[in-house]
């Protein structure tokens, strides 16, 4: 009787590290092949790209110790047999990749406002931090904080925008174009979606006409003919224009993106909500929105990551992000011939940090996933 | 109607598109009436009553709900649906709520009460439905009988003085049916107003004071349970019954 009762294990050949292997990867013999191909390049790439990055790498010092100050030093330069990526090129310039050419002196604000901006994000990355309804507070009033401790004011002395530069650059534009892109694009799906044709047509007209456009074009339009729009005597800060051309570029397309994850939601939310006496507002902000943004969660990161990567246009209109600051080095006789250097120094930063939102986005599903049916089944 | 009627509808027509989908309807309800609507499919009685807390809009005819007409005016339509609770075939609970959620919202917002307060009643509601036990799940960890009950507790909770169920109980299984019908059946012995859609003929006999039963957008028949199945008038009717109660 308990014999019969006793679990019955899988066979060995199909659990553990064996049957992993034997399952995915030696199935058959072709899929046996492409392991050992795949194998056998690896093999081939792996040694030869950390001995290039890191372990024939000169990072602050040449192969004869010496410390690197132009393109000249770098032990590959001097000895072509001998060394890998000469990464002090990184290192003597990394306060201009990190800040652009902001004042020394005052350089202290913008790393207190990298690190506001590492507090401001902690509540919307740990759900269960304590006391996160504080740090939300503070994450809400932090665009103004930045605002003047890097542009001055307030007692601050005064930065000009044309001294930002690199990574801040990068950094304001990303997180400003995306912060206020949500908004104004849930306003933009939900007014297309409007039953009152004036503002459904005006809606729709826009998103339309943003989206028909590439972004260097808006980058133009905003640098050219903003001030055009602006009454005579207002000047308006080169990089504010350009961040109103980057945030109403997202701002269409997250109006769309919000307006897929509004159409999956059934007409009987709607109607029970109606039933339960909600006004239209309260109806999608309660019921409709929270369920149309969980849904939408991979194309809004989706269309961040984008926007987060296309923030380097602004180049051709002379402000220098992160890649500026790096085709700047590039150009100078000094550092030139370092592309390699250079290339995959800004990649990796940018992967970083779009790795990272894209790992963000996986949690809020998973997060989000609780007891959810949405009456498919 | 020489007594006060609390819904009142005079002939009431709409089209979908071409389609006539209520032809001159007219329809009074008491106060405490219990109205049991029957009929084949496409025949417009979940509109009619969806015309009644205006998810539908008629274009012609009039109709009244407890002294208020429904027209475009926004904040009537407002103050009826504060009146009327309705619960839909598929539940249309808020997947992303909580079942106390689920209840307690409404009151929160709409009627701005206080949240210890909404909660209290959120379990009074679910005592009556009986799945207190059930408060912190999500629905989509529900059965289906015990998703129209949360439903019912929902609209419950809004303290209606009418209820429109447009068939509660078609989405179920068989052996949930009977829950719903049950907590159905206390509510009208409560004195609640109800208007039910509904193809379950035992529940229309237990409960029913008045029986209508319409066809092609037209009420064919009105009569009390008793006539309705024994006596009935039209042959329509007796088609329908026939091909109801003899499957």
């Amino acid at each position: 009787m308990n014999e019969m009762n006793e679990v019955r294990k899988p066979p060995v050949a199909t659990t553990g590290i064996i049957g992993w292997l034997r399952i995915n990867l030696f199935f058959n013999w072709t899929n046996s092949l492409i392991t050992l191909f795949v194998i056998y390049c690896l093999y081939q790439f792996i040694p030869w790209i950390l001995d290039w990055t890191i372990f024939s790498a000169d990072f602050k010092y040449n192969y004869l110790g010496e410390q690197i100050t132009n393109q000249e030093m770098c032990s590959r330069n001097l000895d072509p047999e001998n060394g890998g990526a000469c990464w002090a090129v990184i290192y003597v310039r990394f306060y201009q990749f990190i800040y652009g050419f902001y004042p020394k002196v005052e350089v202290w604000r913008v790393n207190i406002a990298y690190a506001m901006l590492a507090l401001a994000l902690l509540p919307l990355l740990y759900a269960k931090l304590p006391y996160r309804k504080y740090f939300l507070y503070f994450t809400y009033i932090f665009p103004v904080i930045a605002y003047f401790l890097l542009n001055g004011g307030l007692g601050f002395t005064e930065v000009s925008t044309n001294k930002w530069g690199g990574l801040l650059v990068t950094l304001v534009l990303g997180c400003t174009g995306i912060a206020l892109a949500f908004p104004i694009g849930i306003m933009l799906a939900l007014g297309r979606r409007s039953k009152l044709p004036v503002i459904s047509m005006m809606c729709t007209l826009f998103i339309e006409f943003i989206r028909g456009v590439p972004l260097i074009t808006l980058l133009f339009f905003g640098m050219v003919m903003l001030p055009l729009f602006l009454p005579e005597g207002i000047d308006m800060d080169g990089l504010v224009r350009v961040l109103v051309a980057v945030t109403l570029f997202q701002s269409a397309y997250m109006a769309e993106v919000i307006r897929g994850g509004l159409q999956a939601i059934p007409p009987g939310q709607y109607e029970a909500a109606k039933s339960l006496g909600m006004s239209y507002w309260r109806m999608n902000l309660l019921i409709i929105l929270p369920q149309a943004i969980r849904i939408s969660i991979p194309p809004i990161v989706n269309t961040s990551i984008g926007l987060f990567k296309d923030t380097t246009l602004v180049i051709i209109v002379g402000i220098l992000d992160l890649l500026g600051i790096g085709r700047g080095t590039l150009a100078d006789t000094n550092w030139l011939g370092l592309s390699y250097e250079i290339y995959f120094f800004v990649s990796l930063v940018f992967f970083i940090f779009t790795f990272g939102m894209s790992r963000y986005s996986l949690y809020l599903e998973k997060k989000l996933k609780t007891g959810i049916n949405m009456g498919a089944d | 109607m020489s007594e006060e009627s609390i819904i009142s509808l005079k002939n009431v027509n709409k089209w979908f598109g071409d389609f006539h989908v209520l032809q001159d309807v007219n329809l009074e309800v008491k106060k405490k009436e219990r109205i049991v609507v029957c009929g084949p499919s496409g025949s417009g009685k979940s509109t009619m009553i969806r015309c009644i807390n205006r998810l539908e809009e008629h274009q012609e005819g009039s109709i009244v709900v407890d002294g208020i007409e429904l027209t475009g005016n926004l904040k009537n339509i407002d103050n009826v649906r504060k009146e009327v609770g309705m619960v839909f075939q598929q539940f249309n609970l808020f997947p992303h709520l909580s079942v106390k959620e689920n209840i307690t919202l409404a009151p929160i917002w709409v009627k701005k009460m206080p949240k210890a307060e909404a909660e209290e009643l959120a379990m009074r509601q679910l005592e009556i439905v009986k799945i207190p036990e059930q408060a912190n799940k999500y629905p989509g960890q529900l059965s289906g009988g015990q998703q129209q009950r949360v439903a019912i507790a929902r609209s419950l909770a809004m303290n209606p003085n009418i209820m429109l169920f447009d068939e509660p109980t078609s989405a179920l299984d068989p052996e949930m049916i009977k829950e719903v019908l049950d907590v159905m059946v206390d509510l009208a012995n409560g004195g609640m107003t109800m208007i039910v859609v509904t193809h379950e003929m035992g529940f229309a006999k237990t409960v029913a004071d008045r029986m209508v039963f319409m066809d092609e957008g037209k009420i064919v028949e009105e009569a009390s349970p008793d006539k309705f199945f024994n006596n009935p008038e039209s042959d329509r009717t007796k088609l329908f019954l026939s091909q109801i109660l003899h499957q």
